[in-house]
């Protein structure tokens, strides 16, 4: 078999040098009534051809192709150029293990460290760890590294965090002592409100957990947040679901975040139906002994030559093992290095030009829609590239089920997260969008009044 | 070489007198064992200790370290200069490299501690395993 | 010796441009104030696309990789990355947004449950969940299925038993699902002794996290009646399947008694490592303990598949949408292609290649455990001239991976190999024939491995200073 190079008599060759007749004699330590069970229920190997053509087949089975897409709520499709797919492709980049021998790693070693770099410059902040799994994920690891930097175990979550987001934070603090608290959001303007903030925020709060642009599409006031956050001496902690909005918004750092989270799926990865996708942190100096992740620092060999190595590994589970910041082990190393490669390629003009393309798209989008009976554009004057729509009649899954009939997937249906926001739908606008698509969109939508 | 006038714990904790107060440190063989430090991890000033609680944390690239309060009291000072320079534990344990003072609540736990010449006995039983 | 590549933001020049987009075609001004919007991004890289994709292929000329060359990481199982796995899960036809309607997906879901029927028939659990993004990530679920599970029944217990040659993930894991660790000595044969494990079998035990086989490379013997102690004191056997690829076809954890494993898709299932990630650990239960996995979940409805999200019992979400779909995607290739004449052999081999290089060097390096190993082995730096760092170093120079070093905790100086069964018989005796030389080299002139290597794009690196004076992006005017 082709990923098997022994060859019978090598097995022979192999098994006289070892001093055993039958390879059965190596497996006799496993209990004897369970060893060689039946394999009778597995299918017969395919070779590569079959193997193709079982995948068209399942391939075939997907319809969503079909039509033009609108979804985003955590995920979205940006383009990505050819030299991503190109260089990320490469086996030299694919096929390596964790760089733990430094020596013969210094290329993942220095994309990482590039990656960590512009990582800081897009969050405005001192330092970025080398990838945790997911936005979600990434939210409850910085959850987790306030409340050990705090020495407080109370957390604020703003009620318009992703769902799944605030879920996962839920499961990951499920046994620990640490409190959560939702703040809730302002009706008006679809943001963390005020008041609500002000009266839960006391000497126990070790951060208050916001997500920008938020969960309606809308953008925070990260500096009121922040303010109000640092007059108790807790943390502002900004999750960041479209990573595309650091090239265009006014970074977290220079918010007053000390710690950006959150998901950046959109600088290269294909959507891939949920993942691999790539969790990011980036937090002000203080917090770097307690950050969770690997690190990447520079440094010198013995000939003096500038390096790169995995550092500060006493954070981490091989080490500190009960006691380290975080568990995890396997990260989503090659995500980074490829997205490290898409921000290299889109570069500080593509990058800006792209980030501007999303906005504008989404605010053509807002303006007309504006002009529509079936639709009313919830907060039409707060949105980066998600825009939330309110459907004036009937349910809003109902609408995005005539859309999709023509074709069209217009967003996604609120109602799929809570039953009660039955008439709203959220869409995502991105450069991959353009005029006439949108048209296409607001065509379609007017005829399903 | 164990130091004249103090006293060790089975930590390899080093403890010097000055008054009512406890300077500490670590030996010269916890440093060895330790490679290059890197980092110390100081306690709050203030803070209230057990004997036995730890107190301080000392890392090397490879590995951390607890140090423990070889008597129970309160911290008084930190070494700051461990802050920029990490490796005085290494290149000076018993002097430069002290980690903190504790104002001791219970003198009598001094009695629990080796002298001198019982630290290097016990060395030299480890170094037999 | 070839010079380092520069940074990228070395490279970077005003007025470069790698990117092929155009502006927004919309006739629209911006809807967000200017004082929200950031003034471009400060020495963000302009570079050409040519000057790009010569700095990456520079980098990748730097990089040792399985494609490369024999990588025999113990417990790593750095197996050969089929190349057709690559361009199935690349295939637009399987790359749809996640929240696409699952009518639309049949064929994405589709290929979860196929995969999650392989993992059922080989490991014999009753079910999976394909959710968790890497084995600690799955380490992690199972810790708080276990713990739900026992919390409804209203046996809500404290502590985790882990041995002492476990893998740091293990008590961290534990930790992390609020479990206090207790750790139990391995015994003469590097195994888990029944009666050491009585000793620590108190009330308070909710379960055992053992790896099996062991990272000793030992098969956990004493498995079915360690089960059965831990289902009489009421606690739970969870089994971190690091180390499947030994038992592949050749026992079923499920039928020793496990009731909750994890599987590492990127060591078992040839998905490719990428530098340190992304991986995937689906997490297999006992059939009692199946309403406690995480959502979202896949199930067959006749001819249509579902997802279901909301189970009363579940832990709830551990991650994002599904999982990484994409790895999945191509564990599910390399499984179909092994198909049930292969799936066996896979096993076979690696056991065979691991005992032979055990055979071969068990007379020159000191084997701490005579227990037989399966598909890695693990030996000391008892009676060396040199450190096992050392050895290490001067394999680099031999043009290969060194082993693991320095793990298991419990073995000094511990070097634990593990070559797979994608590893050639002529690469297997390369290996041994530069182990042999290198160790005729400590004897001999053991500076020639104190300075290794030599022969690599950097020497040694100073990870002291790394630590000390952390640096860790570039900034302008940086210089070192």
């Amino acid at each position: 078999m082709r990923y098997l190079p022994l060859t019978d008599v090598e097995r022979g060759e192999i098994k006289k040098t070892i001093g055993i007749s039958d390879i059965k004699e190596l497996f006799s330590c496993i209990p004897e009534g369970e060893c060689y069970p039946s394999l009778a229920g597995i299918p017969s190997a395919l070779s590569e051809p079959e193997l193709i053509a079982t995948f068209r087949e399942l391939g075939r089975k997907n319809r969503f192709a079909d039509h033009l897409s609108f979804m985003g709520a955590g995920a979205c499709s940006h383009f990505i150029p050819e030299a991503v797919s190109y260089l990320s492709g490469k086996g030299e980049f694919l096929t390596p293990y964790t760089p733990y021998q430094p020596e013969v790693s210094q290329g993942s070693l220095q994309a990482i460290f590039e990656y960590q770099t512009m990582m800081t410059m897009l969050t405005g902040l001192d330092v970025a760890n080398a990838s945790l799994y997911d936005g979600a994920t990434a939210a409850a690891e910085a959850v987790l590294l306030a409340v050990r930097r705090s020495g407080r175990s109370r957390v604020l979550l703003a009620a318009n965090l992703h769902p799944e987001y605030a879920a996962v934070i839920r499961t990951y603090v499920q046994n620990l002592p640490i409190e959560l608290l939702t703040v809730a959001s302002n009706e008006t303007s679809g943001r963390v409100d005020d008041l609500d903030l002000r009266a839960r925020l006391d000497e126990a709060t070790a951060a208050v957990v916001f997500q920008s642009p938020n969960f309606l599409g809308v953008v925070e006031d990260g500096r009121a947040i922040a303010a109000a956050a640092h007059e108790r001496k807790a943390y502002a902690v900004q999750v960041v679901a479209e990573a595309m909005s650091l090239a265009y918004l006014t970074p977290p750092g220079e918010c007053g975040a000390d710690i950006a989270a959150g998901e950046a799926q959109s600088f290269g990865l294909s959507l891939g139906f949920g993942g691999p996708y790539l969790g990011f942190m980036a937090a002000r100096e203080e917090f770097l002994r307690q950050m969770p992740g690997r690190l990447v620092g520079q440094t010198v060999d013995l000939d003096g030559k500038r390096g790169y190595v995995l550092t500060l590994s006493t954070r981490e589970q091989h080490i500190k093992r009960e006691k380290a910041t975080s568990n995890i082990c396997s990260n989503e190393a090659w995500c980074a290095m490829r997205a490290g490669m898409y921000l290299a390629v889109m570069g500080k003009t593509g990058l800006a030009r792209a980030a501007e393309t999303c906005h504008l798209n989404a605010a053509y989008f807002a303006a007309a829609a504006a002009e529509l009976k079936p639709v009313a554009v919830v907060y039409p004057a707060n949105f980066y590239n998600e825009v939330l729509i309110e459907v004036t009649k009937g349910p809003a899954a109902d609408f995005h089920a005539a859309l999709k009939k023509k074709g069209i997937l217009a967003g996604v249906p609120l109602s799929w997260f809570d039953v009660k926001q039955k008439n709203r739908l959220l869409l995502a606008f991105s450069e991959v969008h353009d005029r006439q698509a949108i048209d296409r969109l607001l065509a379609a939508m007017g005829e399903c009044a | 070489m164990a130091q004249e006038n103090l006293l060790f714990s089975k930590d390899h904790e080093w403890l010097r007198l000055e008054g009512n107060l406890a300077v500490v440190g670590v030996t010269d063989y916890a440093q060895h064992e330790l490679g290059d430090v890197v980092y110390v991890d100081l306690p709050a000033v203030g803070k209230e200790l057990k004997k036995g609680d730890p107190a301080a944390n000392i890392e090397s690239v490879k590995a951390v370290s607890d140090v423990f309060a070889p008597v129970s009291g309160r911290i008084t000072e930190v070494n700051q200069n461990l802050n920029g320079t990490p490796e005085l534990v290494n290149q000076e344990p018993f002097a430069g490299g002290w980690i903190f003072k504790i104002d001791m609540t219970q003198a009598s736990e001094l009695q629990e501690l080796m002298d001198g010449k019982k630290y290097e006995e016990y060395l030299k039983g480890i170094a037999g395993e | 010796m070839t010079a380092l590549p520069k940074l990228i933001f070395d490279l970077s020049r005003e007025g470069k441009l790698g990117c092929g987009l155009k502006g927004a075609d919309v006739p629209a001004k911006p809807v967000i104030a200017a004082s929200c919007r950031r003034d471009g991004i400060a020495d963000f890289p302009e570079v050409s696309e040519v000057e790009i994709v010569r700095h990456y292929m520079a980098l990748a000329r730097l990089n040792y990789s399985v494609d490369a060359g024999f990588y025999p990481l113990g417990s790593c199982t750095m197996k050969y990355n089929p190349k057709i796995n690559e361009k199935l899960a690349a295939a637009d036809e399987f790359q749809a947004h996640p929240y696409a309607p699952h009518d639309l997906v049949q064929g994405n879901l589709e290929i979860m449950a196929r995969l999650e029927e392989w993992l059922i028939a080989l490991t014999g659990m009753a079910g999976f969940t394909l959710a968790p993004a890497a084995g600690a990530h799955g380490e992690f679920t199972g810790m708080l299925i276990i713990r739900k599970y026992l919390q409804e029944k209203g046996d809500a217990r404290k502590v985790v038993l882990i041995p002492d040659s476990a893998h740091g993930t293990n008590p961290a894991s534990a930790h992390f699902a609020g479990y206090e660790v207790r750790e139990i000595p391995s015994n003469a044969r590097g195994i888990i002794g029944i009666e050491e494990l009585r000793a620590h079998l108190t009330p308070d035990v909710a379960a055992l996290m053992m790896t099996n086989p062991n990272t000793l490379g030992i098969f956990e013997s004493n498995i079915i009646s360690i089960a059965e102690a831990l289902h009489a004191n009421g606690s739970l056997l969870y089994m971190d399947g690091a180390n499947l690829n030994a038992l592949l076809g050749i026992v079923r954890p499920g039928d020793l008694g496990v009731d909750v494993m994890h599987i590492n898709l990127h060591k078992t299932f040839a998905t490719p490592h990428g530098g340190g990630g992304p991986g995937s650990g689906p997490v297999g239960v006992a059939a009692r303990l199946l309403p406690f996995l995480p959502v979202p979940r896949v199930r067959k409805n006749k001819d249509r598949y579902e997802v279901e999200y909301d189970d009363p019992h579940s832990i709830g979400r551990v991650k994002n949408f599904y999982g990484q779909f994409l790895v999945m995607i191509r564990a599910l290739a390399y499984l179909l292609a092994l198909g049930r004449e292969n799936v066996r052999r896979v096993a076979e081999d690696a056991v065979l290649n691991a005992n032979y290089i055990r055979k071969k060097l068990e007379g020159k390096l000191d084997l701490p455990y005579a227990t037989p190993t399966l598909h890695e082995v693990v030996f000391s730096d008892q009676g060396l001239p040199v450190k096992t760092l050392d050895i290490a170093k001067r394999l680099l120079d031999y043009g290969f991976h060194p082993f693991t070093i320095y793990f298991p905790l419990i073995v000094h100086g511990a070097m634990m190999i593990e070559p797979t069964e994608t590893e050639s018989k002529e690469t297997l005796d390369e290996f041994i024939t530069v182990m042999d030389t290198i160790l005729g080299e400590a004897r001999e002139n053991p500076d020639l491995l104190r300075q290794a290597p030599t022969q690599t794009p950097v020497r040694r690196l100073d990870e002291t200073l790394a630590a000390r004076k952390p640096v860790l992006k570039w900034s302008r005017g940086e210089n070192r």
